[in-house]
């Protein structure tokens, strides 16, 4: 093929059409067009176009809203903290097991929600470790498996593997040698996280952030599992949908699911200048 | 300014270093450098001189029984935070999160001095580097030259008692090398900081080291000035790193070493027997009209600009290198009769 053509205008702009088309035809027919659907559909229960506004104002919605918010958000900084520290260790350290150690870590990737959730209620359910541990010591039975505490557990433990990943990738790739430039200026450790791990880190926390908090708005497996007290709104949404047939509603949480978890997102990305830190 | 702290004299007592993976990177060794002094480590890569320039910095631990002491303290124990050394790496690891003036301001902000103290003191390090102009930058617009600038001028700000470079020009093109090399220079003398170099160049070694620390495989091969480093080097390794080095075996006899294609003067009474010697390319000349010590022929010719570098066979095993003044025109395969004008230095032990 002729290398003048591509360079010239026309050439490139047909040939970028010709390789956008497909990505194009897949957006247009698998998302744009089954949004536009579902966006219409919502508006076509009783309650008309109102039914966005009672998913964000009827007390019961708005509740499994919030909750799922709430608990989402309180996911994602959990395991930023806890994930944020093993994978800046891990990355640093090498030790023998080192590579066995970092699969079983990932392992839980694998598992489905409802396997998440059988495990929460393995430790913290009416039979659970945590409850006979706690009888044997004395201190009556302790379960918890179906509260909010269950689920930030099951969530957290999903949640951890792929930000340790995102984590260790980047720590790797932070100079070694700018921790201990400033160790030479006399930094403390907490100064060195301050100025050094974390802005160093801080494209990877965000996007291993916004991965987690997603990932825990839209989880229901696991809410499933679990779920006898609580309602997040995946589980609002499922028992709308096949409990009272409320198709309208559910469709109108589904999108209102999406735009608060983009909503937050863009906010969380404003407030810490990702902008700016992603470009550079 | 607030009056300098005399310069720091350092020890080193019986410093080894094995890695956690089994790795011998130093050999037990003893070494002290004056107060002021300027020591460049030199070696080629894996030779251990980045090791050694750790333990001096705290940056790692001698194995038991090694003990580094600044002045009549034994420092040790001691993490580099609390060493009081300036630092600058070959990755230049300037902050990328903050402006020029923000990462030259960071030690002493991180010592809590004054705002209105650190303001003065940058300023100071940004006229004395020539940076005024990039004081606002973000690390990311500054060229390599202006980085190291920073990271210099970085390492300077809290008055450290010793300064620490690890192949601080590597990462630069020849001639922003060059530059930043006198720079570096000048800013030794006027601190007179006590100051260790490592690097793998020779030129930058005898162009800053008062003493130059040769290197090779986790020893010291020679500690010694540029010129006793280059003129009487410890052994074979000493010589072939730094600078050209031509060999040529015969006889020993008479203060001379005698071969097939003539005789060469030795520097100093040696044992009759069979020998090597060497010499350096520039102490060699055409012997024109007068004595003749050499003859061999010429096998290649290189025009250098200041001098011209010919490759001459037929007198050692591989060609002898002869570095003549200005241009030579004679054609290839031509008996080129040579002088040696310095006496020669016999072999020792070769590694």
């Amino acid at each position: 093929m002729n290398v003048g053509t591509w360079r010239m205008g026309r050439g490139t702009n047909t040939l970028a059409f010709v390789l956008a088309a497909p990505a194009v035809v897949v957006f247009g027919a698998f998302w744009l067009l089954p949004m536009a659907r579902l966006a219409v559909f919502a508006a076509g229960g009783q309650l008309g176009w109102a039914a966005y506004l009672a998913v964000v104002t009827h007390p019961r919605y708005l509740e499994s809203l919030i909750s799922t918010v709430v608990l989402s958000a309180a996911v994602t900084a959990a395991t930023l903290a806890i994930g944020g520290i093993a994978g800046v260790f891990l990355s640093r350290h090498r030790f023998p097991g080192h590579g066995l150690l970092v699969g079983m870590l990932t392992l839980p990737m694998a598992f489905p929600g409802v396997v998440v959730g059988f495990l929460v209620i393995l430790l913290a359910g009416r039979q659970g470790l945590i409850g006979l541990l706690a009888q044997a010591l004395g201190a009556g039975k302790l379960v918890f498996a179906y509260s909010m505490t269950g689920l930030f557990l099951g969530y957290l433990y999903f949640s951890i593997p792929r930000v340790l990943l995102t984590i260790m990738a980047a720590a790797e790739k932070l100079d070694p040698a700018l921790e201990e430039a400033a160790r030479s200026l006399g930094a403390s450790p907490r100064q060195i996280l301050q100025d050094v791990l974390i802005p160093g880190l801080k494209p990877a926390l965000i996007s291993a952030g916004a991965l987690c908090f997603a990932t825990s708005m839209g989880a229901f497996g696991t809410a499933f599992t679990l779920a006898t007290r609580i309602s997040v709104l995946p589980m609002t949404i499922y028992t709308e949908f096949t409990l009272f047939a409320d198709m309208a509603i559910a469709a109108a949480m589904s999108l209102v699911l999406g735009a608060v978890t983009w909503l937050v997102l863009a906010l969380a990305r404003n407030a810490t200048g990702a902008g700016v830190a992603a470009a550079a | 300014m607030t009056p300098r702290d005399p310069a720091l004299a350092i020890r080193l007592e019986g410093c080894a270093k094995t890695f956690a993976d089994g790795t011998k990177a130093l050999a037990p060794l003893d070494l002290a450098i004056g107060a002021g002094e300027t020591l460049a480590f030199l070696g080629p890569s894996g030779c251990g001189k980045t090791t050694l320039l750790r333990l001096i910095a705290g940056l790692d631990s001698p194995d038991p029984g090694g003990r580094v002491w600044f002045d009549d303290k034994e420092v040790t124990p001691l993490p580099i935070e609390r060493r009081q050394v300036g630092m600058v790496f070959q990755s230049y690891a300037l902050f990328p999160n903050m402006t020029v003036a923000e990462n030259i301001a960071y030690g002493l902000k991180v010592r809590g001095e004054p705002r209105d103290r650190r303001r003065t003191r940058v300023a100071e390090l940004l006229a004395m580097m020539r940076i005024e102009a990039l004081a606002g930058r973000a690390i990311d617009q500054l060229s390599g030259g202006q980085r190291q600038r920073v990271a210099l001028a970085r390492a300077i700000a809290p008055r450290p008692r010793l300064l620490l470079f690890d192949e601080p020009l590597t990462a630069l093109d020849a001639k922003l090398r060059e530059a930043l090399r006198l720079e570096i220079d000048g800013l030794l003398r006027k601190l007179g900081t006590t100051a260790v170099y490592v690097t793998h160049d020779q030129a930058e070694a005898m162009a800053l080291g008062d003493r130059i620390v040769v290197m090779n495989h986790g020893r010291i091969a020679q500690i010694g000035t540029p010129h006793e480093i280059y003129h009487h080097p410890a052994d074979r390794f000493v010589a072939e790193f730094v600078g050209l080095m031509n060999h040529v075996s015969g006889e020993i006899r008479d203060g001379w070493l005698h071969c097939p294609a003539g005789r060469i003067p030795l520097d100093r009474e040696t044992a009759a027997g069979q020998g090597e010697v060497m010499f350096r390319p520039e102490t060699v000349c055409l012997a024109g009209t007068g004595e003749t010590h050499l003859k061999g022929t010429l096998a290649a010719s290189f025009f250098l600009g200041d001098r011209t570098r010919l490759l001459v066979d037929g007198i050692g095993e591989q060609s002898i290198v002869v570095d003549v003044v200005g241009p030579v025109d004679l054609p290839l395969g031509t008996p080129v009769p040579l002088r040696i004008q310095s006496p020669a230095m016999a072999a020792k032990g070769s590694t």
